[in-house]
């Protein structure tokens, strides 16, 4: 009895934590209609701020809270709204997620870069462990702190969203941001406060629960996903649920640790993985709410229908690219070569379902570690039957995750797809060999396992295998560009574009869903048993849900619309970590580099490779200058064949060759456009589509006034200081109504 | 073709005492989407006091003309004057705030509050919400009923009623509102332009954009059509309407 009482007292002392966390994050999704994936970093910032100027600087515990929680907290609050998160209300959902999944990669590089991990750093109690008896139990004097806190902001805020003007034009403004400003309110205003208030709640929960999780950056960043399942048990909106929610999870917890047997191997880590299933079952339970002010009032993305014999010429290009790559480099290079190739056939996998169907997957290295696995116990030898199952078996996978989450779009599928990749974290890849009846599983063993290469005839050196996985990539390729041009491609984009009047199409929407679903998995298990021949020996860190956010980052700034993009994606994720053994200092760029990219895709939905093809595509209307580029790449790589050009020279000329040619086509067809508006002039278009295809010129509009018999509008009365001149206006207005 | 002759030259009728000015006016403006102009100079004018009706066809640019107006949408040449002081580039809150009240196309409403709170966030700046509340129960006693419910939950009918409640809360200057009677049924509409007409009587001045020809022009004091992005013609409501069907169908 005392036991269960004692597991109830800490219980609601984590609950109290959980409350506060979750708190915040639903304040800013009420008000703003962006869900902050980053919130845990924020927390883990403010937690790790607060060590600086308590322990390690030796201030006050008052002046230190005080000035994280009062201006730190609050400041970068303000300058995420500012700098990341403004522009975004009318941004497709997808991009929305993307930013903010950035700025969580981003402020955890950042957490990594300033506070290093090889130094420990304790953080106690507030008050140590002084404590007072509640019937007969223990309960720290931090503990009775954190559930006064919660206690306090849940009035707060209820009395902020709920009693204030403030609080009601932060709801309205997610409604309807521009009704809402046409009832005087300023939705900017509305949304800094709550960027503040929210942020100070992540600080303030991410120095409560510290001292008993310890300062560690990965820990403290996902510990929110705990808040996460409160707050969808609040239905992200629901604060008073939030708060039930948050103290069912905290109960759950510590139960869990006082009565799970400890002796059992599946057992023992499961304790970890409960809010995260529990947020995976909240999930798939939730009656799906109407998303609020989600409406993505532009497409700003583009997805190209690509012809087969560009896509031909490509895919080409890639293997071309195998072959030149593998002549140049030496054989430890061409295996750090290959795992770019074999990370961007992962990468490729998000393309039909980000990129087509619109579905977000934060669980895609998952996928992959499924494939690795699969391959390391049934492909000795480099079996080709392993390569099939792993494909098989992750496909499966993917099915089972996506049968129940298909009825899911946005941050709930990106949500359940982050709780499934951390359940495998938590729980199933920490698992040793165990035997479930007849069967006997084995996952990454005691800790790793090694993975052959597949075993294909002729292909024996690490630059054959490079040549062959380049191969692999080509064909992949066109089986995306294949079904990019089938009727499920197009039912996949009619989906992404309109799920409502793709169902009243006749269009099985949850058919499709699982089908793309099915397909990316496998995919992706695919590609990890070849990336698990490239490593060796694989690890449950090779494919931790940490590896998944890069990816998908990556792959969408690569740009997601396109199979090109995946390439893209491959070079960043793969060769950065090469660029960080050339030049150490460029590991902590590295760590911030993927999540900045991330939130920079805010501006720019299409990603590089649309960047890239704009800027490349006068070329093709320049045959000269054309031929004139490809000699130039040839004549560079052949000088590298010969020697001549080397590293990191050869590099630069190999990127400003094509750009250079790029650039002369953009003058040239500028040029070209400026001398024919010269000579042919405004008739350049019908009269009936002037105005249309672009402005009407003064001539038109005065043609117009002419042929229609209108009457000729005076020119604006020059006003004075801003005034309008009383007389003239009113008298034209009088003219008109008497005609 | 039109049978609009040339126009005289535009000068003030000799004798009259110099009119007011106008309340709203809009000068040349222009604006686009993207690359797309849309605006190609739209002129008009809204005297104190007058309710105006502007007509025409899907796409002719009124909503765009009307958001501009209200500060949600840039202009990218001319000018807008409120009461006198040009307001290019002001935004919409502020707008609000003097007085020029927009009742947006399709539901002007927040779905996701309830009737209460709709009406209490329009009750900014010096105005008491309570008393807010009560003068638009008074005036749509069926909304009385449904104050806890929430908005999105009402029926068609009901929602255009509460986001015109909404709008006539602060006692607004200048009302301005688009297409207040889409996809709804004739007796809720005529019972909506009631409303307006009351409005009308007090002497508020109303901008009010309407595909509902016949019922507007009952209750406008002058007419406008616009067409293709610009103002083609203004005239009294009977003159208009004579002249909308060839407007309507290109002539
Ligand atoms: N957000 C937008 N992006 C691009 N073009 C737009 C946008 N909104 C309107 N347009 C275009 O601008 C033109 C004018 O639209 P507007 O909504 O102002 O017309 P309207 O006169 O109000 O039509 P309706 O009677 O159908 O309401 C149309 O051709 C429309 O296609
Ligand atoms: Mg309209």
């Amino acid at each position: 009895m005392d036991q269960f009482l004692q597991a109830t007292i800490t219980g609601i002392a984590t609950a109290a934590i959980l409350a506060v966390a979750a708190s915040g994050l639903v304040l800013t999704y009420t008000t703003t209609g962006i869900f902050n994936f980053a919130h845990g970093a924020i927390g883990m910032l403010g937690a790790f701020a607060y060590w600086q100027l308590r322990f390690d600087w030796g201030w006050p515990a008052p002046v230190a809270l005080l000035v994280v929680l009062g201006v730190l907290a609050p400041l970068l609050g303000v300058a995420i709204e500012l700098v990341v998160m403004r522009g975004l209300h009318d941004a497709p959902e997808a991009a929305r997620v993307v930013v903010s999944v950035g700025l969580l990669a981003a402020l955890l590089g950042l957490g990594l870069w300033v506070w290093p991990t090889d130094v420990a750093r304790p953080l106690t109690r507030f008050w140590g462990n002084e404590h007072i008896s509640v019937l007969g139990v223990r309960l720290t004097w931090h503990e009775v702190v954190a559930i006064l806190v919660a206690a306090g902001l849940a009035l707060g805020l209820r009395a902020l969203l709920y009693g204030t003007r403030a609080g009601l034009a932060m709801r309205a403004a997610v409604d309807d941001r521009a009704l809402s400003m046409l009832n005087g309110a300023r939705p900017h205003r509305s949304a800094v406060l709550a960027w503040a208030i929210g942020c100070t709640c992540a600080a303030l929960a991410g120095i409560l629960i510290s001292p008993a999780i310890g300062l560690m950056h990965v820990n403290l960043t996902l510990m929110i996903v705990n808040a996460y399942a409160a707050a969808m048990i609040g239905r992200l909106r629901n604060l008073p649920m939030t708060f039930a929610g948050a103290v069912a999870l905290g109960l759950l917890d510590a139960y869990a640790l006082t009565y799970l047997p400890t002796d059992s191997i599946l057992l023992a880590q499961f304790r970890f993985a409960i809010p995260v299933i529990l947020l995976f079952a909240v999930l798939l339970v939730l009656r799906q709410d109407r998303l609020r002010g989600h409406a993505a009032r532009s497409t700003r993305e583009v997805v190209p229908r690509p012809g087969w014999s560009g896509s031909l010429a490509t895919a080409a290009l890639f293997v071309a690219a195998g072959v030149v790559a593998a002549q140049i480099t030496s054989a430890p290079d061409a295996v750090a070569v290959q795992k770019i190739v074999a990370v961007a056939i992962i990468a490729l996998s998000l393309v039909p379902l980000v990129g087509f169907a619109g579905q977000l997957s934060l669980c895609q290295m998952s996928f992959a570690g499924i494939g690795a696995v699969v391959m390391a116990h049934h492909g000795h030898g480099g079996d080709p039957v392993g390569l099939l199952l792993a494909t098989v078996v992750a496909g499966a996978v993917g099915a089972l995750v996506a049968l129940p989450t298909v009825r899911l779009a946005g941050i709930y599928l990106a949500l359940a797809t982050a709780a499934f990749a951390m359940m495998l974290d938590l729980w199933i890849f920490g698992l040793r060999d165990f035997e479930v009846g007849p069967l006997s599983i084995s996952i990454f063993g005691t800790g790793s396992v090694a993975v052959d290469p597949i075993d294909v005839p002729g292909v024996d050196s690490a630059h054959d295998r490079l040549v062959f996985l380049s191969v692999v990539f080509a064909l992949l390729y066109l089986l995306v560009v294949a079904i990019r041009r089938s009727t499920f491609g197009q039912r996949l984009l009619a989906f992404k574009d309109s799920p409502a009047a793709s169902a009243t199409l006749g269009v099985n929407t949850m058919l499709v869903r699982l089908a793309v679903f099915t397909l990316s998995a496998a995919m992706a298990g695919f590609g990890g048993a070849l990336y698990g021949g490239t490593l060796g020996a694989v690890s449950a860190q090779n494919f931790a849900f940490a590896q998944s956010l890069p990816l998908l980052l990556l792959a969408v700034v690569g740009g997601i619309g396109t199979a090109a993009g995946a390439l893209v994606a491959g070079v960043l994720v793969g060769g950065l970590p090469l660029l960080v053994e050339v030049a150490p200092w460029f590991e902590n760029v590295n760590r911030v580099l993927p999540g900045t990219m991330g939130i920079a895709l805010g501006r720019n939905p299409n990603g590089i490779a649309h960047q890239i093809r704009v800027g490349l595509a006068p070329l093709r209307r320049q045959p000269a200058l054309l031929a004139g580029t490809v000699a130039g790449v040839a004549a560079v790589v052949g000088l590298r064949l010969a020697e001549v050009l080397t590293g990191t020279p050869f590099a630069l000329a190999l990127a400003a060759v094509p750009a250079a040619g790029g650039l002369a086509a953009q003058v040239l067809a500028a040029r070209r456009a400026a001398g024919a508006t010269a000579t042919e002039g405004p008739d350049d278009v019908p009269l009936e589509w002037a105005g249309i295809v672009r402005p009407f010129t003064a001539e038109e509009v005065a043609t117009m006034d002419r042929v229609l018999g209108l009457e000729r509008r005076p020119e604006p009365t020059p006003s004075l200081a801003g005034a309008p001149s009383g007389v003239s206006a009113p008298a034209r207005t009088a003219a008109g109504a008497g005609r | 073709m039109t049978a609009l002759g040339p126009a005289p030259a535009p000068a003030p009728p000799a004798g009259d005492p110099v009119p007011a000015p106008p309340l709203v006016e809009l000068r040349g403006v222009r604006a686009a989407y993207g690359t797309i102009e849309v605006l190609h100079g739209v002129d008009l004018s809204l005297m104190p006091g007058e309710v105006l009706a502007v007509l025409g066809p899907n796409g002719a640019g009124k909503t765009t003309m009307l958001n501009v107006l209200a500060g949600l949408h840039p202009l990218s040449g001319g000018d807008v004057f409120v009461a006198g002081r040009r307001t290019n580039g002001a935004s919409a809150a502020d707008l609000a705030r003097v007085g020029l009240c927009l009742v947006p196309e399709g539901r002007g409403i927040f779905p996701n509050l309830t009737v209460r709170e709709n009406l209490r966030m329009a009750a900014h700046a010096g105005h008491d919400p309570r008393a807010v509340e009560e003068a638009a129960y008074e005036r749509f006693p069926r909304l009385a009923q449904r104050r806890r419910q929430l908005a999105g939950t009402l029926s068609g009918g009901e929602q255009q009623m509460l986001a015109l409640a909404r709008g006539l809360a602060t006692d607004p200057a200048v009302l301005v509102l688009d297409e207040l009677s889409m996809g709804l049924a004739p007796l809720v509409v005529e019972e909506l332009y009631g409303q307006v007409a009351e409005l009308a009587r007090r002497g508020v001045s109303i901008l009010v954009v309407e595909q509902f020809a016949r019922v507007v022009l009952g209750v406008a004091d002058r007419a406008a059509i616009m067409l293709g992005g610009r103002v083609t013609d203004v005239g009294a409501p009977d003159e208009i309407e004579s002249k909308l069907s060839a407007a309507y169908l290109g002539g």
